[in-house]
């Protein structure tokens, strides 16, 4: 039993908060949100540089070989920087499609691009209708000669319009709710009949909603098993929500953090309003939060080495719950006890709600996640 | 990082789990899952069988009985003990005035009391809390006059567990009224069959007596029962206070409720099905098992760090095991609450001595709800845990 770092995670650590610390305040967030594809590319240039885009992939592939609890460190310090840059489509999602499921020559092709910074992917996942089940797709593969015809549209797809290649789910057979028949696409952005939509996000990124209309592709674009893609999927979709978990906490630390200084220094009554218990109190409940959300995102990603496949789920769905309910009370907290200003696009803090927010409905809320918990017969 | 347990502390948790599940009296494990009240003779049977085992003070110092456990073992101890369920044992000697005394009473008294809490020879209740003094704890009034090789004492404490059995009673008592509210306290172990000394009943709103009103008139205390120097009782309290805290999750005892309450809930019907199976009612089984879930990691994470920092220093973040702790317990009591339905009404006239072997156990289910309000209110209560955070950990 053991939640320390690793000498070389603490490396890691100081490493990437060095990075922010230098490039990542508020001010240059918001340069690096106005660029067109809504993050900079020399911010990327610089994440290539350390390391970082290479962390998960096997040493083999030109990688570090590095672990769940690695991406844990990073995307915690993305999120108390509130970075932008495409970080959970590229190395967490595509990288996690390519190394669970990719094959030597898929491997070869697209993984150096991700690690050296030249490429970056999204993942065409979402659908009108779906919503969280990953095991509802509409848009469908068709068998061509030796490749495949695509035809569907997905939505608000994270870095859709910036990505050089798409992770496409689509079925190949089957009923639109069936877990067979489902399979896993790598698509080029410029492929002909891909269209494009691309707009800002609530929380400062940029998504896209894109059309595939007959898209054809080789054989080599299909992922793993085109007829049985459902539990690759599963289990890379896991990973991005522990991902987001380790992000939801660095920005409720962020927040707590930004709060509590804030209360400080405010003065209403002549005191500062931090010396009111009313709202010292709600400062500790957020602690609380922010503590119990920590102890499940560290939860989520130690069971990336469980053996047990439910029991795994099971944890993952568990700290959604934990870190979406923790999340909301202490975005909107960090709000309330702002007063006005935390209401303004000018201060900070309003931003990290709007990140935690989103988080919150991304790959499950946690309504629907508390239902996959229970539905795992329970995780004690 | 890594959650595992390492081989040696896996068959640790064995050797633990297996000496709970044979020796525990079957008896006292029944009432204890049926959330009835032990009596004096259950504890003190059960902790002459952990005594016998060395296991009755496993966190004191080797010399004076206890095991050298690391942080992680004298926790998986206690989930293990929670879980089976056996008895704690009595918190007051054990927990509370035994490390005072090893770590701050002189040898004559460690030789005297410490063999005698071990074992339960002598059963200790707290003497703290006064009716005008219970979270301002240093406003207390009861007072220590000495003369010559004597401490006279009067005034009155009050919600003291279990005083009925005790034999003796540690008290803050100030003895110098003059000086600033937390430098006039002392700490004085107090015979309970000292002249002068009443011990009234107060019954709790489950119609259960484990609480009491200690009432002090004139009476005698030898001043060799004082603990460590005199007018430095405050600073005893606090390091009792302390370690209090680190103990109060009870994550162990809350994943034993929690199969009881599935237990319940399978075997009740609700419109021609068990009540596990309705959804609604799964989801909030669910909601909390994600708490209690999140309180262990929280939990595992602190024993983490006091195995790190040294035992004995309580970690501000504990607060959040009390504050999560207490309001699982509460939790789970209202789900009982809810699945016993209109069943939870009918009173038990023999509730008030909580023993009735005959009891359907049913009829515990409602005075188990309205007893643990107690939790978020003892130990600190949970208003007073914030304090803490806010003070301690966030600096406001
Ligand atoms: C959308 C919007 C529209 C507005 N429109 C108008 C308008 O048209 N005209 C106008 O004059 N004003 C307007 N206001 C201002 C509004 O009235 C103030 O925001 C409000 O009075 C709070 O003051 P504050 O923002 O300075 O927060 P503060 O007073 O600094 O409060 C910050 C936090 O401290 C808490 N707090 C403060 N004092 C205490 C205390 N004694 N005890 C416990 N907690 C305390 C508050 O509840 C809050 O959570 C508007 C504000 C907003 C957000
Ligand atoms: C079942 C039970 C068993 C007990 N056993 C013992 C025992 O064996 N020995 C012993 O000495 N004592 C015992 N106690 C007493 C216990 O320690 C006190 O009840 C506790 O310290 C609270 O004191 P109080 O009841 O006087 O409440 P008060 O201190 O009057 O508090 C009333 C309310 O005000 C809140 N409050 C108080 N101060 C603040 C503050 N500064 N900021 C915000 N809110 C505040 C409290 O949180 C509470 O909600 C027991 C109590 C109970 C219920």
């Amino acid at each position: 039993m053991d939640f320390d770092l690793s000498e070389e995670q603490r490396l890691l650590k100081d490493s990437v908060d060095g990075l922010l610390n230098d490039s990542y305040d508020f001010e240059q967030r918001k340069k690096y949100g106005a660029e067109k594809i809504g993050w900079s590319k020399a911010v990327w240039g610089k994440l290539a540089e350390q390391g970082l885009l290479g962390l998960p992939f096997a040493e083999a592939d030109g990688g570090f070989g590095a672990g769940a609890v690695e991406t844990m460190i990073v995307m915690q310090a993305f999120g108390r920087a509130l970075v932008l840059e495409p970080y959970l489509p590229t190395v967490v999602i595509a990288g996690g499609f390519l190394r669970h499921g990719g094959s030597a020559a898929q491997k070869a092709a697209h993984i150096p691009g991700i690690i050296d910074g030249s490429k970056t992917f999204a993942f065409a996942q979402l659908e009108k209708n779906s919503r969280y089940d990953l095991s509802d797709v509409s848009t469908t593969a068709k068998k061509k000669g030796d490749g495949w015809v695509i035809d569907g549209e997905k939505f608000v797809v994270l870095n859709g319009e910036a990505a050089d290649t798409l992770v496409v789910t689509a079925r190949t057979k089957g009923g639109q709710t069936e877990r067979d028949g489902i399979g896993v696409f790598l698509v080029p952005r410029t492929a002909k009949g891909v269209t494009v939509k691309g707009y800002p996000t609530q929380d400062g990124m940029r998504a896209a909603d894109i059309t595939f209309t007959g898209v054809e592709v080789g054989a080599d674009a299909a992922l793993g098993d085109p007829a049985n893609g459902l539990p690759l999927i599963e289990r890379v979709v896991d990973e991005a929500r522990t991902a987001l978990c380790a992000e939801a906490v660095g920005a409720m630390d962020e927040s707590l953090k930004i709060t509590v200084e804030y209360i400080k220094t405010r003065k209403q009554f002549g005191v500062p309003i931090g010396s009111f218990q009313a709202l010292q109190h709600r400062a500790a409940d957020m602690f609380v939060f922010t503590e119990q959300a920590r102890s499940m995102a560290m939860l989520a990603t130690m069971a990336s080495d469980f053996n047990d496949a439910k029991e795994r789920a099971a944890s993952v769905a568990a700290a959604k719950v934990q870190v979406g309910k923790s999340s909301k009370f202490v975005g909107q907290q960090s709000i309330q006890l702002h007063g006005g200003i935390g209401m303004t696009m000018e201060a900070s803090i309003g931003h990290y709600f709007k990140r935690l927010s989103i988080i919150e409905s991304t790959f499950g809320d946690t309504d629907y996640h508390l239902r996959r918990a229970s539905e795992a017969g329970g995780i004690i | 990082m890594d959650l595992s347990l390492t081989p040696e502390e896996q068959a640790f948790r064995e050797e633990v789990r297996a000496f709970f599940r044979d020796n525990v009296p079957a008896g006292i494990k029944k009432k204890l899952s049926e959330n009835r009240h032990t009596t004096k003779e259950d504890m003190v049977e059960w902790t002459r069988i952990l005594h016998k085992k060395g296991w009755a003070v496993p966190h004191w110092p080797k010399e004076f009985g206890g095991t050298e456990w690391t942080a992680v073992q004298q926790y998986i101890f206690n989930e293990e003990m929670q879980a089976t369920p056996a008895p704690p044992p009595l918190p007051f000697g054990v927990n509370m005035v035994g490390p005072v005394i090893y770590t701050f009473a002189n040898e004559a008294q460690k030789k005297h009391y410490l063999p005698r809490i071990a074992n339960l020879t002598d059963w200790w209740c707290q003497g703290f809390s006064e009716p005008g003094s219970g979270s301002d704890l240093a406003s207390l009034k009861t007072k220590a006059e000495r003369k010559g090789d004597k401490y006279i004492v009067n005034g009155q404490k009050t919600w003291t567990t279990l005083a009925q059995h005790a034999d003796w009673i540690f008290c803050l008592v100030r003895t110098d009224p003059a000086a600033k509210k937390q430098q006039g306290i002392s700490f004085l172990l107090i015979d309970m069959k000292s002249k002068g000394i009443t011990v009234r009943p107060i019954v709790t709103i489950d119609g259960g007596r484990e609480v009491n009103e200690v009432f002090f008139d004139d009476v005698e205390v030898p001043a060799e029962n004082l603990v460590g120097e005199e007018n430095k009782g405050w600073d005893y309290a606090k390091f009792l206070l302390g370690n209090e805290r680190t103990n109060i999750a009870r994550v162990g005892m809350s994943k034993e409720r929690l199969r009881r309450l599935r237990e319940l809930a399978g075997s009740t019907q609700a419109g021609g099905r068990p009540i596990l199976d309705d959804p609604k009612f799964r989801e909030k089984l669910a909601a909390v098992e994600v708490e209690l879930k999140a309180l262990e990691l929280t939990q595992m994470r602190v024993v983490a760090n006091e195995g790190k920092n040294g035992k004995g220093k309580p970690d501000p973040a504990s607060s959040v095991l009390k504050i999560k702790g207490s309001e699982i317990q509460q939790t789970l009591t209202e789900l009982m609450l809810e699945v016993a339905g209109p069943f939870a009404s009918p009173y038990d006239i023999h509730g008030d001595d909580n023993t009735n072997e005959t009891m359907d156990w049913i009829a515990q289910i409602a005075p188990t709800y309205f007893n643990y309000r107690k939790v978020s209110i003892y130990g600190g209560s949970n208003e007073i845990q914030r304090n803490i955070i806010s003070k301690a950990v966030l600096g406001l």
